[in-house]
């Protein structure tokens, strides 16, 4: 059975244990976490990841700013991202896409919708 | 004489050969007759046996696809029993998805709520729970002072909890304070109040006491009303938020200090 590796960048503490709870409905699925962009690079640069899970709004680095690097970078260009954006938030949501990100959540975030996308994007 | 003789006995033979050769003649064509009649005769039978056969493999026919109807019909029972089954099965899945959901929020409500002792952390966990699960991008908190004023708390841009007493406060405020009511609109309700009003009224219980109220001013853009879900979330943060609060104000007071002897020993 294929093995996983999914992380996840947010700053709200709240936000990310409710991700992770929710992807640890997936089989076979190691999380890591980081606390902001700088944080997930560095996790990045360790280790290979299927999937990046993505807040916009982080301080030191934002969503944003970490989807354009990941995205310019060949060695992670081919890992989908899914941005977490704010309820109303097009423009966020909207230049996401066009740097490159893979699909959106919306806040307030549901685990089934969570464990949709993480799924689709992991081919499961 | 002899000649005479001769030539009468073989006249006679040939009319006798002659009348065995007609005869043979005469049977031979009757024996034709009845060959005609014979091989006409096979061929009325040979028709009339193809038509009997025929009616009896059609009347199996008739009987095969009796059966095929009914085991079409069966299977289409069948068919309707699964799909009425599956919808079920979909309908159940869903419930459990969305009772998924809501624990899983009651969860990391209570696990954050719960995870420190900073006052700061708490009311940044109260605005991070309101903001992320259920929408709301604007809160205060309010209590009485031992004076019986009322106060309230609010974050700074520096994300520093202040306090500034309120003379007057939403008639909403003032009801979940003195009744313990949770009070949230319903989505009509909600479209017809101000900006700057209220949206929702949750007071702080603590030990059977209403020890202040949590007020919802904004919510987010796209949140046109309150689900089930916020309505369980308001309920457990009464508690949990309340006891949050009180844990970490008590604490504060004894600069970080906890005597858990004298606590166990303490007589109420």
């Amino acid at each position: 059975m294929s093995e996983y590796r999914v992380l996840v960048v947010e700053d709200s503490p709240t936000m990310r244990q409710l991700i992770v709870f929710a992807l640890k409905r997936i089989r076979n699925l190691h999380i890591e976490e980081a606390g902001d962009g700088v944080g997930g690079l560095k996790k990045l640069s360790a280790q290979k990841f299927d999937l990046v899970v993505t807040d916009i709004n982080m301080p030191i680095m934002d969503g944003l700013k970490l989807v354009s690097l990941i995205r310019n970078d060949p060695q992670y260009r081919d890992v989908p991202i899914v941005v977490i954006t704010t309820e109303g938030a097009t423009e966020d949501r909207d230049r996401a896409l066009a740097l490159g990100a893979n699909e959106y959540i919306t806040k307030p975030i549901q685990t089934a919708r969570i464990l949709e996308v993480a799924k689709k994007m992991l081919g499961i | 004489m002899t000649d005479s003789s001769d030539s009468n006995n073989v006249h006679s033979r040939a009319e006798e050969f002659l009348q065995v050769f007609k005869k043979g003649a005469e049977f031979t064509q009757d024996l034709l007759k009845e060959n005609e009649r014979l091989r006409f005769r096979l061929l009325e039978l040979e028709q009339k046996n193809r038509a009997e056969a025929t009616t009896v493999e059609l009347q199996l026919l008739k009987q095969q696809l009796q059966l095929v109807e009914v085991e079409k019909k069966n299977i289409l029972d069948k068919i309707g029993t699964v799909e009425r089954e599956n919808l079920d099965f979909t309908h159940r899945y869903a419930e459990i998805e969305a009772d998924n959901n809501l624990l899983a929020n009651l969860y990391i409500t209570t696990y954050q709520l719960h995870s420190t002792f900073e006052v700061r952390e708490v009311f940044r966990v109260i605005e991070e729970i309101l903001l992320n699960l259920v929408g709301a991008d604007e809160c205060s908190l309010f209590f009485r002072d031992e004076n019986n004023l009322l106060i309230q708390s609010v974050m700074n841009d520096e994300g520093e909890p202040e306090v500034r007493v309120v003379g007057n406060s939403d008639p909403r405020i003032d009801l979940a304070l003195t009744e313990g009511q949770i009070w949230i609109p319903d989505s009509e309700e909600l479209a017809q109040l101000d900006e700057s009003a209220v949206k929702a009224a949750i007071p702080l219980w603590v030990d059977g006491h209403v020890i202040g109220v949590l007020a919802i001013y904004r919510l987010l853009a796209q949140k046109n009303g309150f689900s089930g879900i916020d309505e369980e979330i308001f309920g457990l943060l009464g508690e949990h938020a309340a006891m949050a609060i009180c844990t970490a104000v008590l604490r504060q007071e004894h600069d970080g200090q906890i005597d858990f002897k004298r606590g166990f020993l303490a007589r109420t």
